[in-house]
This record gives C-alpha cells, structure tokens and sequence, in this order.
C-alpha cells in the first residue's frame, strides 16, 4: 500500500497533484475548473456545458477537426463534464504522450476560438441529448430528484434546458470561459508512470502564466424535501429516493459511508437481500453517498413493474430504517474487507486515482492516503454506526417516481 | 507475463495468464453455453440458470454464496450472452483458493423450486426494464429477421412467455448437460499461483462427470428484410441494421474491426464528422459483433424522428461509398492508434485480461499476448481495408426501426 502524493501550487493558485504508479504503462489527469451549473446565468441553463463542447471544437494552435485527430493519434481516451460547482476534462493515455496530451488539455481550457460556424452545431448537439432523456426514465428521475432536491440555482441539470440552449450566444460561452476559467482554484492531478519534477515543470510552462481572479463564494446548498411524480407510459415504474446525510468533508463521513455500504455495497448488502432476493421485486436496487458542497445525501434507486411499485418503495424505506435497529458484527466485517480489497485494487488504475485526488483536493483541500482512509474504516465498530444513525436519521426526503401511477410516501413532503 | 494451460482427467480445462507484478488476480468459469443452444420453448433458461447459480449450493445457503463473495472482498458477477455463460472475480492474492472454492461449488447449484420462482420474478423485471429502454427490442428483432432459424435468433433473456414457462427439472436437466467439465475452462489471469490453483481445482471438481454437451455450428444464411416497429412513449427514433461480416475465427475480423473504426466509431469516424459533431444525430454509429462461425457489420442510428431520413440515407451513403471515398493513409493510422492504444489501457486491470484470454481459448483455442493482438492490426494494409469497403454495398442487410409513429 506503499503511496507518495506529491502536491504543487502555482503562483496563480492552480494546484498540481501527482501519484506516481511506476507499475504502469499508463498516465491519466483530470483538469477540474471551479465553473459549473450554478454559475450559468437564470436564462442561460446549459451554457456551460455549450461552453465546454464549444472550447474543444477548436483551441490553440488546432482547429476542432485536428484536437479530435491528433488525441485519436496519440491514443487518448477522454471524456468532459460539467457538474454544479466544475468543469472537468479527464485523459487517459500511454506515459510516453503525457507531454502532448497536456499541451492539447491546456489549449482547450485557455485558447478557445469560439469558431462561429460551429455555435450551430454545438447547440444542436446539446438540444439532442437534453431530448433524449425523455426515453431515458431512470436518469429523467434523478435529474428530476436533483431539480426538486437542491432547487433552481444548485439543483441545475448539467443538459441545461431548451430555451436556455435556444438562446445561447458565442458571446455567452466567450464571457463565462472567460468570467469562470480561472486558475484558482482550479486542479490537476495527475495518477500513472511519470517524473514529478518533469509534471511540475510542463504544469508551470503550460499554466504558470494563466491569470484570473478568485470567485465570490456561493450561497450554502440545502436540501429541499418534498415528492413528484412524472407520467410515463412504461412497465416499469422509476423509484429516486433521497434523505440527509453528512457530506463528504465531514468529519463523520465515514461512518455514513460505512452505514449505506451496510445497505448497498455488494451482494449481502441489506437492499439487495431484502429487496431483491428475498422478494424478488426488483432487477436493480442501490444506494450512494453524494454530496454538494456540505450538503449530503444517500440517494437510492430501485424499478419495478407498476403494480409492485407502492410495495417496492414501502420495504426500500423500510430496509434503510432498519439500520437503526443496529448492525450485525458481520456485516462491519464484510464492509471492511470490501474497502480493504477495493484500496488495493485501485491500484491497478491510474484514471480512477487521478479522478479521486481531483474529488478529494476539491471537497477536502488535500488528499488522503490509503493508509488514512483505512484506518478510518479500520476504526469504525457496530456501536460507533449506531451512534451515528441516531445521531443522524434519515430526513429530509424527497422523493421522484416516473411511472403510470404515483406512490404514497408521507415523509416525502414539503416542510 | 506466462500462459499456463492444462487439461484435467474430466475434461475441464484450467488456463490462466500469469503476471507476478499484479496487485489481484481474476478468476472466471467460462461455461460454452447460451442462447444458441437452447430449444426455442426453453429460451431464456441460460440466463435464468446464471441467476440461479447464485442461489446457494447443497453446502452453501443462498446467503451464504452472497455473505461469502463480499466477504472475500470481491468484485464479482456474472453473464450470459448467445454463446457462454461466464462467473467471475477479482480478488486478492491471498484469497485465490477460497475464491475457488466457492466459485467450483456455484458451479454444483442446489436449484431449489422455491428460489426457482422469485428468481423469476427477477428475470421478468429484466425483462420489463429493457422493454421500457431503448432501442426498445430493436436488437433483438434484427436478430430474429437476419439469423431466421439459425439459433443465433434467439433472445438472451427470453421472452415473458417461456420464462413464465420454464421449470425447475428442465433446468436441472439443462444444468447437468451444460455445465460438464468439459464444456466448461476455468480462465485465471494476473497474481495467480497456478500450481497451487491446479492442486485445488483438482480437487474441488474430481466427482464432475463429463457429458456429450456440443454445439452445432451453421452458417446463417442472410436476408434482406425492412422492419418497422412503432413505440408510442418514444421521443426518438432508433435505426438498427444487420448485414454479414467476419467471425470471431475468421482472420478478417481485424480488417472489419479497422474499418468499423474508421467509418463509424464514436470519436473522429466518418459518422462522427457527418452526423455526430453536426449535431443532427444523437448517436450514430457502425460497429462489428462476433460470433463463434459468422459475423454482423452494424450500423445504428438515435436522432429526431423529423431527421430520420436524411441521417439514414447518410449512414447508407458513408457505408457504400467504397469506390468513391476510398480509405486514406491517415483514416488508417489513426484507427490503429486508437485500438491498440485502447488495448494496452484496458489491460492494466488484471479482470480486463481475464475476458481478453478466455474468450480467444474457448472460442479459437489461442493465446495471444497484446503485443501479439497489436501486431496483427499493424501489419493490415490499406489495400486490404480498401477491399473490404468496397465490398460492403453487396451485403445483405436486415434493417429494424423503432420510434413514436409508423
């Protein structure tokens, strides 16, 4: 489990991350910008994702066509998105093209061309996948559960909607690149076979001399309980549940992480068992940690055929109660063996732990170790699990379903 | 990095990829069944046998299996597709031998007639959840009107009808066929001790006794047909079509691959630059399947029912312009890059590997290395591509095509 982070700062406030994995043939960062949803103007929803497709289609020294080529050549895997509070670029490729690829993600984030031509089809592309999620239920139901969750401004789904995209000017995406692509703030973590000294040096030549001004803090994000329901012509009706947890920089976090890997993490896990195998209501059920800011949440999906749903929810509700009537000795031992296996295994790729130091430095402002991580779970007892349900129940619900007909919940409601 | 193998008094075959430098190891039954080798009034029962598996065994209660698999820290599932049925995980090093203890004895399943009838609640709720997804069938309706009464026609999961059907004795009777040693390998790849997983397996499958299990294998013989299927909630529409490319032992297949890359993977293809980055399609793409005597080359569509046409007659015209459009130099090597590179990436996780290794053993009876696998696409020509663009106008093709209207 031996593991060396190595952390930066640029004068400019960007922060450098990086875990050397010599075992592997392999490099990956992920370049996260504090620009997200919440900074999109009321009547602009969608601009910055708009912005993010519109910076990749042409920057720096390359047109759109030659950024998609030249990664194709050099092999790179890569993905982008936008979140509430970041836009992040993420890239995979072989150690011996770290050098390349970067200068490819820097041009990207700083020297946009913002062609004209391609403002059209930009907007076409992001008014397609915000339809298509009209036949996609269960995301339609989460991006719904984070609208009535965290409200308007936090509560913004990345897809945006259409008369924000419909209305989206070049001089829009120029403004926000250029009123929210800052370094500060900003991180690049680096996870693979690579020379620190060298990451740092490439880092400082490629951002060492990118201004911007720290932005003003946001208000505090809080949870919005309450329920709704969407019509849908299907068989199956969609299941989104969510109550109040603690965050993922609280201090406690791991106990309420420990409590829903009771719940959801494998086989044996009480969701699975009570909902799926002994009933046999549902094909999938699950429950996950999330957190905005300080705000936390366990969120839990499960879809079942309409007449099984209202029974479906009741035992879902039921199963979490559950917890407060304690935890078996072998459950807590399952659960750190899980995290035990899974700390070693993470290991074995550098996109997951360049990811990871990304999530952590932008919640945390460091990066754990996974000694520390395991200590921490080696620490956590049935007693101290308790303690912490009753410390922090379930509240707060809220509650989407999209089916042909809506379920009965009353905790789910407005307060 | 060694490859092992060896063949057990009955029959079952143990292989296994060795690298010492890795942190885990993967280990995986891959059982030669699946959808083609069911009778029609039986289809869904290789699927449904996978959930049952997990079931518990004559030792094991079926919370036992599930306690015991996370116990072990595992990662851990399973699949069942038209032609295996595969029970893997990933553990670490120091648990190899109770990973294969438990998963030898999933393979021994008590398929008990009560778990028999909550599973299939389960199952049908698969079913209902991708009724419910798009392409809304549209697959499995391609593959009914191109492989006709070939058994590859047949649908993974079955259908509401013949799972409602299914009972438990023809599932023990298709269990104690199917799942002989000899139809079955045990693949294991990364930190794996292969002496002591030897001396173990040996000894955990001793009492299997072998069966006459086999498979026949006929070429399809391919039509033309244009289906239409309407599905009222939809938004979008979805295009699907079928037409022949190589198998998964037909050398070809890696010229095939290239030139679905080229034309239509999802980044930098030919459909990337016409309908993708335009933004007049959704997704759009052109992709290859493998089967173990024949092949599919596949072209697929999601876009605004409004744009339909127009995107489909583009698809049809990147696919059949051959003479007109020929392959350049570039287009080549960049497919290339992008499918060794995307090789070497995937294989650092030991679990990646086990597929990699055991499907080109149970399929083709070979190993082959990545450098190997690397090899074989940078050595195909231009010319070879070329051919075989050229050759695509000829095929013939089963099209399916599902949105809100007729």
């Amino acid at each position: 489990m031996q593991q060396k982070v190595f952390e930066h700062r640029l004068p400019n406030g960007m922060v450098v991350l990086g875990e050397p994995m010599p075992w592997l043939e392999s490099v990956a960062f992920s370049l996260l910008l504090p620009a997200g949803t919440h900074n999109e103007p009321k009547n602009r929803l969608g601009l910055s994702g708009v912005t993010l497709e519109m910076c990749q289609r042409g920057a720096g020294p390359y047109t759109s066509r030659e950024i998609v080529e030249q990664l194709d050549f050099l092999g790179v895997e890569r993905s982008s998105s936008v979140t509430t509070f970041h836009t992040s670029l993420s890239m995979a490729a072989m150690a011996s093209v770290l050098e390349p690829t970067l200068e490819i993600a820097a041009a990207i984030f700083r020297q946009p061309h913002f062609p004209e031509q391609e403002l059209e089809e930009a907007r076409q592309s992001a008014l397609l996948e915000l339809a298509s999620i009209d036949d996609d239920p269960a995301q339609k139901c989460f991006k719904e559960l984070k609208r009535l969750r965290y409200g308007e401004l936090f509560g913004r789904s990345s897809l945006g909607d259409e008369k924000g995209l419909a209305e989206t000017t070049l001089v829009d995406c120029k403004t926000f690149q250029k009123d929210h692509y800052h370094p500060d703030g900003a991180i690049l973590s680096l996870a693979g076979n690579f020379h620190w000294e060298h990451f740092v040096a490439t880092a400082e030549r490629l951002f060492g001399d990118w201004k911007g001004n720290a932005l003003a803090k946001h208000p505090k994000v809080v949870s919005i309980p309450g329920n709704s329901h969407l019509e849908h012509d299907s068989q199956q009706t969609h299941i989104a549940l969510a109550y109040d947890a603690v965050s993922y920089n609280h201090a406690e976090y791991y106990q309420g992480r420990g409590l829903v890997g009771i719940l959801s993490d494998g086989m044996s896990s009480r969701l699975f068992a009570e909902v799926r195998e002994k009933r046999g209501l549902v094909y999938s059920v699950s429950a996950s940690s999330h957190s905005l800011d300080d705000c936390g949440s366990v969120l839990c999906y499960a879809g079942t055929t309409a007449p099984r749903a209202q029974e479906t929810l009741d035992v879902t509700v039921a199963t979490i109660r559950s917890l407060g009537q304690g935890i078996e000795p072998d459950e807590l031992k399952r659960l750190k063996s899980r995290v035990r296996t899974s700390l070693v295994m993470e290991q074995e790729s550098s996109s997951s732990r360049s990811s990871q130091m990304a999530y952590d430095w932008a919640y945390l402002g460091r990066v754990p170790t996974r000694q520390e991580l395991l200590k921490a779970i080696e620490a956590l007892t049935c007693e101290s699990l308790l303690e912490h349900y009753r410390q922090y129940p379930p509240r707060r619900w809220s509650l989407v379903t999209i089916g042909p007909e809506p379920l009965e919940f009353a905790d789910a409601v407005s307060q | 990095m060694q490859f092992r193998s060896e063949k057990l008094d009955n029959g079952l075959e143990v292989i296994a990829e060795i690298n010492p430098e890795a942190f885990s190891l993967s280990l995986g039954y891959f059982v030669k069944t699946g959808s083609r080798d069911e009778t029609p009034d039986m289809a869904g029962v290789s699927h449904f046998l996978e959930h049952m598996m997990f079931k518990g065994t004559e030792k094991r209660t079926a919370i036992d299996v599930n306690r015991e698999l996370d116990d072990l820290g595992s990662q851990s599932n399973a699949y069942t597709s038209e032609e295996q049925t595969v029970y893997y995980m990933s553990v670490l090093s120091e648990n190899q031998h109770a990973a294969l203890d438990l998963l030898s004895d999933m393979m021994r399943p008590a398929l008990r007639d009560e778990d028999f009838q909550t599973e299939r609640q389960v199952i049908l709720e698969e079913i209902a959840m991708y009724d419910d997804q798009p392409p809304y069938g549209a697959m499995e309706r391609a593959a009914e009107g191109y492989f006709g009464d070939h058994p590859l026609s047949r649908r993974v999961l079955g259908t509401k009808e013949t799972v409602a059907q299914l009972d438990p004795d023809s599932m023990r009777t298709y269990h104690q066929a199917r799942y002989a040693p000899n139809n079955l390998t045990l693949v294991a790849a990364g930190a794996v001790d292969f002496d002591q997983l030897l001396l173990s397996v040996d000894e955990l499958t001793r009492q299997w006794k072998p069966s006459t299990a086999g498979r026949s294998l006929n070429q399809p013989v391919p039509r033309n047909e244009d289906i239409a299927m309407v599905h009222p909630p939809a938004t979008q529409q979805y295009t699907l079509q079928y037409s022949p490319g190589p198998g998964y032992c037909d050398e070809n297949r890696y010229v095939s691959r290239i030139l679905a890359s080229i034309l239509g993977d999802d980044t930098g293809s030919r459909l990337f630059w016409e309908l993708v980055d335009t933004g007049l399609a959704e997704s759009a793409a052109i992709f290859t399947q493998e089967f173990e005597e024949c092949g599919l080359l596949c072209a697929f569509l999601a876009c605004a029912p409004e744009q339909h046409d127009e995107n489909w007659a583009m698809i049809q015209k990147i696919l059949n312009q051959g003479k007109e459009a020929p392959i350049t130099a570039r287009e080549l090597e960049l497919a290339k890059n992008k499918i060794c590179s995307g090789m070497i990436l995937g294989s650092e996780r030991p679990s990646n590997r086990l597929f990699s290794v055991g499907n080109a053993w149970t399929i083709r009876r070979k190993y082959e290395t990545i450098q190997s696998a690397s090899e074989h696409y940078r050595q195909i020509s231009i010319e070879t591509v070329q051919k075989e663009f050229e050759s695509l106008a000829d095929r013939t093709k089963v099209i399916v095509s599902v949105g809100p209207e007729g």
